[in-house]
C-alpha cells in the first residue's frame, strides 16, 4: 500500500503544479535577411491568453508594423517550467538576437545566470524592477495598481449590492498590484462596499476560476473583475448573469462584449522604444521602466457596446489626472 | 463570519458547486477505473481530457451542435485510448511512461490545433441548465441536484451504471479476471489483450467526455492547459476509491466540496490565508486517503505486462 500512497501523492503533487501553470514551446524561425533588428521574447502563457502574454506579444506586433523589414522577432510561449525558459533565453542569445526579453518573473535567477555570458546582448526582464547591477539588463514593470484603481472606481459608481468579488490567481506580483489597486479605488467611492477577494491558487484553472465567479454571485456580487489568463472562466459566469465585468493586461471587450466595462491595457511597446533606442545610443542595460497610466505604458479601454453614464466617465478623467499629477496617491494595503 | 456558512444560501452554493466540479473527475476517473480494473494504468487522461475539451469545442463553434460535440470528443477520446491499448498491449511499453508520452501529446496537439483553427479565446453557447421537472421544485435538494445541465445528469448517472456492468455482468467478471490473474482469465478462453483494448479505448471515450464538459457545459470556453491537472487528480481519485465506482464518486465530491467550500471562505473574509484554503482539498484527501487505503488491494496485475507463454 505504500506504493499506492507514493504514487498518488505524486500525482496529487504534480497536478498542484499544473494547476499553476501552461507549457508549449512554439517558436518562429528567424530569418536571416540583411540586418533588421531581432528581438526574442520568452513568456511563461500562451500569445491569446487575452492577459499578460498576449500583451507583450501585441506590443512586438505594434513595433512590427512600425518597422517593417527592419525588425525580426521570435516568440517562445508557454514556458512555464522555468529551466525550459532558461534555455530558451540562452539559445536566443546563443543564435545572436539583439534583444531578449525574459517576459515573467519568475525568470529572474536564470537572467542573472545567463546575461553575463553574452555581454553584447540586451536583455529585457519583467515584470520586476531589479536589473541585478548587470550593464545589460534592463527591469520592466507596470505600475498595475494604477489601472486597478481606476478600474475600482468605475465598479464603485456602478455597484447596486455594494458587493464586489475579484478572481485572483495566486496572491503575487502584477495579479496582487492590481487586485490591491482596484480594492483601493471602490473604497475611495464609498468605504462600506465589500470588495471580496478570492485567489483561487492557480493561473490555469479555467474551471476553478468560473467556480470563483459564481461563488461571488450567489454571494451577491453585482460586479466583478479579475487578473491573469484563467479569468475567461469568471467573465462567461459574469455575462451568463448579465453582470460588468473590469479587465487588465490585455483588452478583454471582444470576448464578452456585453460584459466588460473596460480594461486596463498594457503597452509594453512603450517601453521596447525605448530599449531600442537606448541600445542604438550604445546603452545595453540598468535602466528601470514602468508602464503608468502617464507615460501611456498603461491605457483603460473603454468598451464601445457598453454604454456607462457621463458622470462616471468625468470622475475616470479625473482620477486618471489625479493619479498622473500625484494628487491621488493609491494607499498600499 | 464562520457561522455565515451555515446560511441555506451558502450550503446551496457549496453543494452546487461541488456537483458541478465533480463532473469532470466522475467522467475521467470511472473511465480510468475501467482501464485499472483490467490492468492497465493510463496517466495519459490530462491529455485525453485536453484534445476532447478542444474538440468539443471546436466542433460546437462551427456546428452549434452541442451533442456533436460530445460525439467529437468521443472519438478523439477513443483514438487517443486504441493508441495507448496498442503501445502498451502489442508493443509492451511501460504503462507509465507511454501514458506521460500520451499526455504531453494530447497538450501539445490541443495546443497546436487551438493555434491554427481559433487562434483566440472566444465562447460558445454551451449546455444550457436543465430544471427537471417537479424535482427541481424541491427546496434546497431541488436547486442542487436538478438544476444542472445535461452531462453533469450523465456523470452520476455513470457511477451505477459502471457499478453494475464491473459487478453484475459477465463482461465486468473478465475485466475483473484479466485485471487480477490475466493468466487463469487466458486459460480459460478470455482474449486479454482484446479486454484491455476494450477498457483503454473506452476511458478514452470517456476522459474526452470530460474534457467536453468542461469546454462546452461548464465553462463553454477553450483555453490552452485549462485541465490544469484535473487529469492526473482523476487518476489519483480511481486509488481513493479503491477502484470502485462509488467510492470514487465519494472521492470525487469530497475533493470537489472541499474546493467549493474553500471559495466560499475566501469570498465571506474568513480569515484563512488564501494559500492555506487553496490547499484544503488536496491535504484532505491525501488525509482520508492514509487513514482509508489500508484495507483496499488494487488490481493484482496493474501495470503488469501480459504475454502468453510458450
Amino acid at each position: 500500500m505504500k506504493k499506492v500512497f507514493a504514487l498518488v501523492s505524486v500525482l496529487l503533487v504534480m497536478a498542484m503544479f499544473l494547476g499553476a501553470c501552461g507549457k508549449t514551446p512554439a517558436t518562429e524561425p528567424p530569418a536571416a535577411s540583411s540586418d533588421p533588428l531581432r528581438i526574442a521574447v520568452v513568456s511563461p502563457s500562451s500569445v491569446n491568453d487575452l492577459a499578460f502574454t498576449q500583451s507583450i506579444s501585441d506590443a512586438l506586433k505594434v513595433l512590427k508594423a512600425e518597422m517593417g523589414d527592419g525588425l525580426e522577432y521570435a516568440f517562445s510561449e508557454n514556458m512555464f517550467v522555468v529551466d525550459d525558459a532558461a534555455a530558451a533565453i540562452r539559445d536566443y542569445a546563443n543564435k545572436g538576437y539583439d534583444i531578449v526579453i525574459a517576459h515573467g518573473s519568475q525568470y529572474g535567477s536564470s537572467l542573472q545566470e545567463i546575461a553575463p555570458d553574452f555581454p553584447e546582448t540586451v536583455f529585457a526582464w519583467g515584470t520586476t524592477v531589479d536589473t541585478f547591477g548587470m550593464a545589460n539588463v534592463h527591469a520592466y514593470e507596470a505600475a498595475s495598481d494604477q489601472g486597478g484603481y481606476v478600474n475600482g472606481v468605475m465598479a464603485g459608481m456602478l455597484t447596486q449590492t455594494k458587493i464586489i468579488g475579484v478572481v485572483g490567481p495566486i496572491e503575487t506580483g502584477d495579479a496582487k498590484l492590481y487586485v490591491d489597486g482596484f480594492v483601493a479605488g471602490a473604497k475611495s467611492v464609498d468605504p462600506t462596499i465589500d470588495v471580496r477577494v478570492t485567489y483561487i491558487g492557480s493561473f490555469s484553472d479555467v474551471a476553478l476560476a468560473a467556480e470563483a465567479a459564481t461563488t461571488h454571485i450567489a454571494a451577491g456580487a453585482d460586479i466583478l473583475t479579475g487578473s491573469a489568463q484563467m479569468v475567461v472562466g469568471a467573465i462567461g459566469k459574469a455575462e451568463e448573469s448579465g453582470l460588468y465585468w473590469f479587465g487588465t493586461q490585455a483588452d478583454q471587450n471582444s470576448f464578452a462584449p456585453k460584459t466588460v466595462v473596460a480594461s486596463q491595457v498594457y503597452h509594453w511597446e512603450n517601453i521596447l522604444r525605448e530599449i531600442i533606442s537606448l541600445r542604438a545610443a550604445g546603452t545595453l542595460g540598468g535602466h528601470t521602466f514602468t508602464a503608468s497610466l502617464q507615460n501611456g505604458g498603461q491605457v483603460i479601454t473603454f468598451n464601445p457596446e457598453v454604454t456607462i453614464s457621463d458622470e462616471i466617465k468625468t470622475k475616470v478623467e479625473e482620477t486618471i489626472a489625479g493619479i498622473n499629477d500625484g494628487s491621488i496617491v493609491i494607499p498600499k494595503p | 463570519m464562520i457561522s455565515d456558512l451555515f446560511s441555506a444560501t451558502v450550503i446551496i452554493g457549496i453543494v452546487s458547486s461541488g456537483i458541478r466540479l465533480a463532473t469532470p473527475y466522475l467522467f475521467a476517473s470511472i473511465g480510468e477505473m475501467f482501464g485499472q480494473r483490467s490492468g492497465v494504468l493510463n496517466l495519459g487522461v490530462e491529455g485525453q481530457m485536453l484534445l476532447g475539451a478542444f474538440v468539443a469545442f471546436y466542433v460546437t463553434l462551427n456546428t452549434q451542435n452541442l451533442w456533436l460535440g460530445v460525439l467529437a470528443a468521443m472519438g478523439v477520446g477513443a483514438l487517443m485510448g486504441l493508441a495507448m491499448a496498442f503501445v502498451t498491449v502489442n508493443l509492451h511499453a511501460t504503462q507509465g511512461i507511454s501514458g506521460i508520452g500520451f499526455y504531453l501529446f494530447g497538450m501539445g496537439m490541443s495546443n497546436l490545433l487551438f493555434q491554427k483553427l481559433v487562434g483566440t479565446v472566444e465562447g460558445v453557447k454551451g449546455f444550457q441548465r436543465i430544471a427537471v421537472p417537479l424535482l427541481s421544485k424541491i427546496p434546497v435538494l431541488g436547486e442542487i441536484f436538478f438544476n444542472q445541465n445535461a452531462l453533469v445528469y450523465l456523470a452520476f448517472l455513470l457511477v451505477p451504471v459502471a457499478w453494475f456492468v464491473l459487478n453484475k455482468t459477465t463482461l465486468g467478471l473478465k475485466i475483473r479476471a484479466v485485471g487480477e490473474n490475466p493468466e487463469a482469465a487466458d486459460s480459460l478462453g478470455v482474449s486479454v489483450a482484446g479486454i484491455r483494448y476494450l477498457t483503454v479505448t473506452m476511458g478514452g471515450v470517456f476522459s474526452g467526455i470530460a474534457g467536453a464538459s468542461l469546454s462546452i457545459a461548464l465553462l463553454n470556453v477553450f483555453q490552452q492547459n485549462m485541465t490544469a491537472g484535473q487529469g492526473f487528480i482523476a487518476v489519483a481519485l480511481v486509488y481513493f476509491g479503491s477502484w470502485k465506482p462509488f467510492g470514487i464518486l465519494g472521492g470525487a465530491l469530497l475533493f470537489s466540496l472541499v474546493n467549493a467550500l474553500q471559495l466560499w471562505i475566501q469570498v465571506l473574509g474568513i480569515p484563512i490565508p488564501a494559500e492555506l484554503a487553496v490547499m484544503m482539498p488536496y491535504i484532505l484527501t491525501i488525509l482520508v486517503l492514509t487513514l482509508s487505503v489500508s484495507k483496499s488491494r488494487g488490481p493484482s496485475a496493474l501495470t503488469k505486462v501480459f504475454e502468453r507463454e510458450g
